[in-house]
């Protein structure tokens, strides 16, 4: 086996060593009855050329150069060539958690740059050091802003991503932690007369997603009044963090989630992605996740360290703010490259070409009635809008695949309030001749 | 001092590199975009209120200095490409390079996750394959590849067990963990609702039968044990343990981040687990990555699979591959999409690169290379179990710290010698714990030259202690002060603050 480092004599030797004659005595302490006296049914050893071969039938059987119009959570950027020819350094991809502080220190200002970076982006006072993605970021989130007032229900709005209010369900179901919905109004944001009943005394926290699901820009500081007058927190969940290059951060919130994939990380079908979670000041002892925080040491360098970890479950055990361990960290080091390289004018550009792209794509479908009418309406949107139309979109997109397109998600299996409508996204990626293509076919 | 006795490392110059914002000033661009070929519009007139004014203090570099940036940085890490990675518990393996190939592979890494299923069969292929194979490793009926990590996984296979329990009319109360475990199984069992029960273990460092069968009762919905337990010690009667749960109604969750000690020997759900999670990131070679991603797949046996988080992969009657969402049962989502696919595809290739004798060697391999170790230093450092160790040895610094050195000063003078540290202080069973996992990936000379390095500490800590409690001795950075960086936290680098950092 060609990862192994030991020839037959070594392994002799290393027997001889030890006492004892057949490897099979150091398996000893296991019942016999329960030892595997057979092969592992998996595939025989192939040699690297075969295993290149293998994934690479499957990925050009996952059909690869299509135009793509999804977005949903998962975007589509380009990635700059740096950030992988950095990552894949050995020294960052194959070292485990910075707990050694001399000889982790790579790692560890990679983080501290990408701390320091959220809290640029977003406004926020302190961000950690990744959390698994953007859907379990939320529902963490959610749990901490109960935690800090001591209060046992939160409010979520329907527009934020389904799924993520899938995975919230599925965290708070047993921690006594009822979770109620509220509605959005014509315009795609939240319904704030709803909301305004649904937040009681009892209410921890109200959850808005923004971008939210419909692409709409919410007016977070109209929310965070109204949630701060009934003594509850705002937490605000962004799926798209290229917004942030053009919009407003939501400086209003008291707990940020955000989803970072949009930095530079692959599509990769739905994984691994990034998730941050970003805070004021005061609040930073009830969150979770690592943290890197700057000290110095015996010669008064500068270095450092994670730090807080009494938060943690390897100190807290039950007690802990959240089991989590393993986060994001080499994603969050892509995303920290991304940011970098885009920086202070890259981002605002970018996402400017993103805005262009979704207005010029929402007003083609908007053009003639056979290419559908354009939902939510009168407030800002990002690159996603929602289109609504005659036929059934499951049946239009299998018509634009024929044309090696992607069409949008149709929105019926999360909203089946909204019939034939379909989500879609524009990134810089989609040219106008694709979008041109799209809106044809869609009308055809 | 002397490094006369450190043949592994010698010193040489690394470069010194501020913080990513002393280097930005105005204008710089690491960038260049595409002409706009759509006409351009007004942010600000579109967005209204909402549009932002400036990104602050964001950087502004060039190419050349981000290359630079973040080279040097990495050069300041220890990693497995350089050398033995023992921390106990971890599984330091080697990362294969054709994995990350593969997982660039342009169909599987530009996939959407909402992109049609009859454009995605490639990507099904994949989860369907490594399941199959995973599922025949565990001796299990039933899995999901959705968690993220090895927690989560805890987390959502307690779930399935709650799920199960409450189907049959009571989720009960408690959990009960080993005085041994990770620390993430206490904080797991408090997320899914369960209060934590305490099991202490016996002189051998195992599960205490006696005391596990008078504790178990119907108050308590099962046990979450490690095996082989946090000592690398194989739970010996874990048939008598599971069918102690099993008469009370209980189920026996498996941690398994210790798996590399048992592939292709023995399978949990040949000797009693009913649900276990896996750690990719560990047992089947994904990279670490400086602390994530990993990926924390969880196994069952039948009578919990309906309650498997949503969707599953399913083969359909005209033999493609799809999402079952239809399932009633389910404890629901607990991540968006899939779970980390790109993981998948790299645990994936590593289980073709090995084959089933790859796999078995390489666990055969990783137990020899831990006996090796204990073989060659009990000697010098105090061995607490006598029991039999399999992937990873543990000591206590109770010798040395005679002395004043403790395990953590011991693993800091590792560092001039060239290695990483092994696991500092856990087990928490044992006092001043030296938890060390070698893995298969250490060859004889890599073994020899960590086993005199730990020989020559030994013998420092008797002629010169200082010289080990105030290790390292040739790092970039001398010991930090963590103290005052929880006393008052600075977690992000602030404008005013480059001044007095520069100085």
């Amino acid at each position: 086996m060609r990862y192994l480092p030991k020839s037959p004599a070594d392994r002799a030797q290393m027997m001889r060593e030890i006492g004892i004659k057949s490897i099979d005595e150091l398996f000893a302490p296991i019942p016999a009855e329960y030892r595997l006296g057979r092969d592992l049914k998996v595939p025989r050893q192939m040699a690297e050329s075969e295993i290149i071969d293998f994934f690479r039938e499957c990925a050009d059987g996952n059909a690869a150069g299509y135009a793509v119009f999804l977005g949903a959570g998962a975007y589509h950027h380009y990635r700059p060539v740096v950030i992988d020819s950095l990552i894949s350094r050995g020294e960052f991809l194959t070292a485990y958690t910075p707990y050694q502080a001399e000889i982790s220190q790579g790692t560890l200002q990679a983080i501290f740059e990408f701390q320091t970076m959220i809290c640029e982006l977003t406004g926020m006072e302190v961000a950690n050091a990744s959390m698994y993605d953007g859907s379990t970021g939320a529902a963490e989130a959610v749990m901490m802003a109960a935690r800090l007032t001591g209060r046992k229900a939160a409010v979520v709005a329907r527009s934020v991503h389904p799924e993520y209010r899938e995975v919230m369900h599925t965290y708070s179901q047993h921690l006594g932690l009822p979770i109620t919905e509220t509605g959005f109004l014509e315009n795609g944001r939240v319904d704030m007369a709803d909301l305004e009943k649904k937040v009681t005394n009892d209410t921890a926290c109200v959850l808005v997603q923004s971008p939210n699901f419909f692409g709409v820009i919410e007016d977070i500081a109209a929310v965070a009044d109204l949630v701060h007058k009934k003594g509850a927190l705002l937490v605000v969940s962004i799926a798209e963090a290229l917004s942030l290059g053009i919009v407003k951060p939501p400086v209003e919130a008291d707990i940020l989630s955000m989803e970072t994939q949009s930095f530079g990380v692959p599509l990769g079908f739905g994984g691994p992605y990034a998730g941050v979670l970003a805070t004021k000041e005061k609040f930073v002892r009830q969150m979770p996740g690592r943290l890197v925080g700057e000290t110095k040491d015996q010669n008064g360098k500068r270095g450092f360290v994670l730090t807080l970890s009494t938060r943690e479950q390897h100190i807290r055990r039950e007690k802990a703010t959240s089991n989590i361990c393993t986060n994001q960290a080499l994603i969050a080091t892509m995303a920290t490259i991304y940011m970098t390289v885009y920086g202070r004018e890259g981002l605002k550009e970018l996402a400017q070409q993103n805005l262009a792209k979704a207005a010029y794509a929402a007003a083609a479908f908007s053009k003639s009635p056979k290419t559908g009418k354009l939902l939510f309406q009168g407030a800002p949107r990002f690159h996603e809008f929602v289109v609504e139309t005659g036929e059934d979109p499951e049946q239009i997109n299998r018509r634009l695949l024929e044309k090696k397109i992607v069409g949008g998600l149709p929105l019926k299996k999360f909203y089946p309030e909204l019939g034939n409508a379909t989500l879609w996204c524009c990134t810089e990626l989609n040219t106008k001749q694709q979008i041109d293509a799209a809106v044809q076919a869609v009308g055809q | 001092m002397s490094d006369k006795y450190i043949k592994k490392a010698t010193r040489h110059v690394n470069q010194n590199e501020e913080l990513i914002f002393e280097r930005s000033s105005p204008g710089k661009k690491g960038y260049r975009l595409a002409p706009l070929d759509v006409p351009e519009v007004d942010y600000k007139k579109l967005l209204g209120q909402s549009a932002r004014e400036d990104l602050g203090n964001m950087p502004e570099v060039s190419e050349m200095e981000i290359i630079r940036h973040f080279t040097r940085l990495s050069t300041w890490n220890y990693a497995i490409d350089l050398g033995m990675y023992p921390l106990g518990s971890c599984t330091m393996k080697y990362n294969a390079r054709v994995n990350e190939v593969v997982a660039r592979l342009q169909g599987l890494a530009e996939a959407h996750p909402y992109q049609p299923e009859s454009i995605s069969p490639g990507a099904l292929r994949v989860m369907k394959t490594l399941s199959d194979c995973l599922l025949d490793i565990t001796g299990m009926d039933a899995i999901t590849l959705q968690p993220a990590a090895g927690a989560h996984g805890e987390m959502t296979g307690i779930l399935l067990m709650r799920a199960y329990l409450q189907s049959k009319g009571n989720p009960r109360k408690k959990i009960l963990i080993p005085d041994s475990a990770h620390g993430t199984n206490p904080a797991t069992a408090a997320i899914c609702g369960y209060s934590v029960e305490n099991l202490k273990s016996n002189e051998q460092g195992m599960v205490d039968i006696s005391a596990l069968a008078a504790q178990m009762n119907e108050d308590i919905a099962g046990l979450m044990l490690t095996n082989p337990n946090t000592l690398g010690i194989f739970e010996q009667e874990i048939h008598k343990i599971a069918d102690i749960l099993h008469g009370k109604g209980g189920l026996l969750y498996m941690d398994g981040a210790n798996m590399n000690a048992l592939v292709g020997k023995t399978r949990p759900g040949d000797f009693g687990v009913d649900v276990m999670h896996l750690n990719l990131h560990k047992t089947f070679s994904t990279p670490h990555g400086g602390g994530g991603p990993g990926s924390g797949p969880v196994a069952c046996k039948k009578i919990l699979e309906p309650f498997l988080p949503l969707p599953v992969i399913v083969e359909k009657k005209d033999g493609t591959l799809g999402f079952d969402y239809d399932r009633p049962q389910s404890v629901g989502r607990v991540r968006m999409f899939y779970g980390n696919f790109g993981m998948h595809v790299r645990a994936l290739a590593y289980i073709m690169a090995n084959g089933p004798d790859g796999l078995r060697q390489t666990t055969e391999d990783a137990v020899l290379n831990a006996n090796y170790i204990r073989k060659n230093l009990e000697s010098v450092y105090d061995l607490p179990y006598k029991s039999a160790s399999m992937h990873e040895v543990i000591f206590s610094d109770r010798i040395q710290a005679r002395e004043g050195v403790k395990t953590g000063d011991i693993a800091k003078r590792l560092i001039d010698y060239g290695f990483h540290p092994y696991t500092t202080s856990f087990p928490l069973v044992v006092a001043g714990a030296l938890m060390i996992e070698p893995t298969e990936s250490e060859s004889l000379e890599e073994l020899q030259l960590f086993v005199d390095a730990m020989k020559s500490i030994a013998r420092e800590v008797q002629e010169d202690p200082n010289l080990v409690k105030t290790a390292p001795h040739s790092t970039r950075i001398s010991r930090l002060d963590e103290t005052g960086a929880a006393r008052k936290p600075v977690l992000r680098w602030k404008p005013a603050q480059a001044h007095t950092a520069g100085e």
